[in-house]
């Protein structure tokens, strides 16, 4: 009885849920809805800076799918995307096995999670500006530590030029964007760890488990959706790759056709002087939201969990064989 | 346990605590070598390296501002992040606090069209939203990069998750027996229950705004309006300021201390916002 009056007072007060949420409603379907929505429809449309939008179908989804320059760079993301995703996820697994091991008990996890993190603080413009400057092949400081070392080995050094070279650009780039992204995975990884049950590790000392069974029996099925979350949303901010890539390499220089991004791509179509083609951007924006969904879905699929859907049939057929 | 297991087991632990120091190493002295080079000549750069500052600090500054309007690319940054959290932090508090604690017939298809904005990556919408900004003129205002923060779906699915965790109904009913105004009793009452998750999420907006680069190069095109990233990114093409590398350091060094002390004051909140993102899936 109690319950249902007061039910009742609250329900007369549920109209100001609208005012609570009106400010954002308005903002988010001016701002946010709006603006994706027309670049769908821009999409159709043969749009250049200005005049008048006329809708041509599919053609500019056509045409990306033809052209070739899409294409490469495409493929230069995922190579970017692919050598980083493994120097970083590695990393941040590394870390997590070691500060989750049961005999070495690893200290100080507070202090090295803040160090690792402090290259993601920084500004993409920021760590871009800093490594053009640190790995420029003339008065850059690693080459100049590099040739100190080599002297003092008795040998010469030809200095390397790092980010003017299509052969070892797209890799500097990986690199410098592990060093950026690791320390947040890492963290991830270990609030997947620290959010296991300590029950889990008191029962498996009991029964005097070893710590590779602890870690492959325990900690790595229990963080696998943290995994998943980590592979996912790396994938959609690495399809999305902008920053690094166009602040260090100019569009003059011969490395840039190794580094252009789908997103600097989008970018040239859609704000570069000279090359605006408002409708084609738009189109380009979408196929890659179409790839970055594919394989989003097929990583869902390929990390899904097959113990569960393995344990829920069994659990079923030994409720079978009770009855 | 024998003894040789034992000292095996100590080098072990020496030698995994010498590699994350190294990593640690490495995750902060390219800042460090910002900071000493920011302070050498740009001849002194050039011939060795060196991990001692030098006496030129105020000789590069004078060199950088020749090119960028440092002081004002702070002020422009400090304006637009500063506007953009705050709004960003009450508007999301207060749509949270709805989502929460009211049952109307629109909360799921907000709540639904959070969820959903919240897996759309960002350049969906970013033509649209340069067409939207060139019809409406707000193309060099800050209008653009101000307003939409009282929008942020990822705050509010946070703090919406946040309040529910926090705030107990019994308060919200005491606080109506009262006969306090429900405006009132968020502002007086469940504002101050959630400001740790509210502080959190202010953090990493902060973070982001200030670190916010492609929206403010395409919206901004006059030089005086440009925020701090954009200005640096400007510095590239100053062909005879890279012979004096040190006003460079300088300049990025000036970008990426603010952020280094609001980090150094606020870790814990940070590094807390993003377990809590990692586990919440």
């Amino acid at each position: 009885m109690e319950k249902k009056v007061d039910n009742k007072r609250i329900n007369s007060y549920n109209h100001w849920g609208y005012i609570f949420v009106l400010p954002f409603t308005i903002v988010f379907l001016i701002f946010s809805v709006y603006p994706v929505l027309r670049t769908l429809h821009l999409s159709f449309t043969d749009l250049k800076v200005m005049g008048d939008a006329h809708f041509i179908g599919f053609s500019n989804y056509a045409r990306v799918v033809k052209d070739k320059f899409f294409w490469n760079s495409l493929l230069n993301t995922v190579r970017i995307w692919g050598v980083n995703i493994v120097l970083q996820l590695g990393l941040a697994f590394l870390l997590m096995m070691v500060f989750s091991d049961v005999k070495y008990k690893m200290k100080g996890l507070g202090f090295f999670r803040v160090v690792y993190y402090l290259p993601n603080l920084i500004a993409a413009t920021s760590v871009a500006f800093l490594f053009q400057t640190l790995l420029d092949w003339r008065y850059g400081t690693f080459n100049i530590m590099l040739n100190g070392i080599a002297k003092l080995f008795g040998g010469t050094y030809n200095p390397i030029d790092w980010i003017g070279s299509g052969a070892t650009v797209p890799y500097v780039i990986a690199v410098i964007q592990s060093w950026m992204w690791f320390g947040n995975s890492f963290i991830m990884l270990m609030a997947g760890v620290q959010g296991i049950s300590n029950d889990y590790f008191e029962a498996a000392a009991i029964d005097g488990a070893g710590r590779w069974t602890v870690f492959g029996k325990i900690t790595l099925p229990l963080i696998r959706p943290i995994l998943m979350y980590v592979a996912i949303t790396s994938l959609i901010g690495g399809l999305q790759m902008f920053d690094l890539p166009f602040l260090m390499v100019i569009p003059s220089s011969q490395a840039y056709s190794r580094v252009q991004t789908v997103m600097m791509y989008l970018y040239r179509f859609g704000f570069t002087a000279g090359s605006i083609n408002t409708g084609y951007a738009s189109a380009v924006a979408y196929m890659l939201f179409l790839i970055i969904l594919v394989v989003s879905l097929i990583q869902l699929y390929l990390f899904r969990d097959k113990d569960a859907a393995a344990e829920k049939k069994m659990v079923k057929q030994a409720k079978r064989e009770m009855r | 346990m024998d003894k040789t297991s034992n000292t095996h087991d100590l080098i072990m632990k020496g030698l995994l605590y010498f590699a994350l120091g190294l990593l640690a190493v490495v995750s902060f002295f390219p800042f460090y070598l910002m900071i000493i080079n920011a302070t050498r000549s740009g001849v002194e750069i050039s011939r060795s390296f060196s991990v001692i500052p030098s006496k030129y600090l105020t000789e590069n500054y004078k060199q950088l501002i020749k090119y960028v309007n440092i002081p004002r690319g702070i002020l422009n940054s400090v304006i637009v992040s500063g506007f953009a959290t705050l709004l960003t932090v009450y508007f999301s508090s207060l749509t949270a606090y709805g989502l929460a604690f009211y049952k109307f017939k629109a909360n799921k298809i907000v709540f639904g069209a959070i969820l959903a904005f919240m897996m759309i990556p960002g350049q969906l919408s970013l033509i649209g939203f340069y067409q939207l900004c060139t019809k409406l003129h707000l193309v060099n205002s800050y209008i653009p990069l101000i307003i939409p923060a009282v929008a942020s779906p990822g705050t509010v699915f946070f703090l919406r998750q946040y309040a529910i965790s926090t705030v107990p109904t019994t308060l919200i009913e005491a606080a109506r027996i009262d006969g306090s105004n429900e405006l009132r009793t968020f502002h007086k009452i469940i504002f101050p229950l959630i400001s740790p998750g509210v502080a959190t999420m202010g953090i990493m907006a902060f973070i982001g705004n200030w670190n916010s680069y492609l929206l403010p190069m395409i919206i901004l095109n006059k030089t005086e309006k440009f925020t701090l990233p954009v200005m640096v990114s400007t510095l590239r093409s100053a062909t005879d300021l890279q012979q004096n590398q040190g006003a460079t350091y300088l300049a990025v060094a000036i970008s990426v201390i603010p952020i280094m002390l609001v980090f150094a004051f606020f870790s814990r909140y940070i590094i807390s916002s993003i377990s809590a993102g990692a586990v919440k899936e």
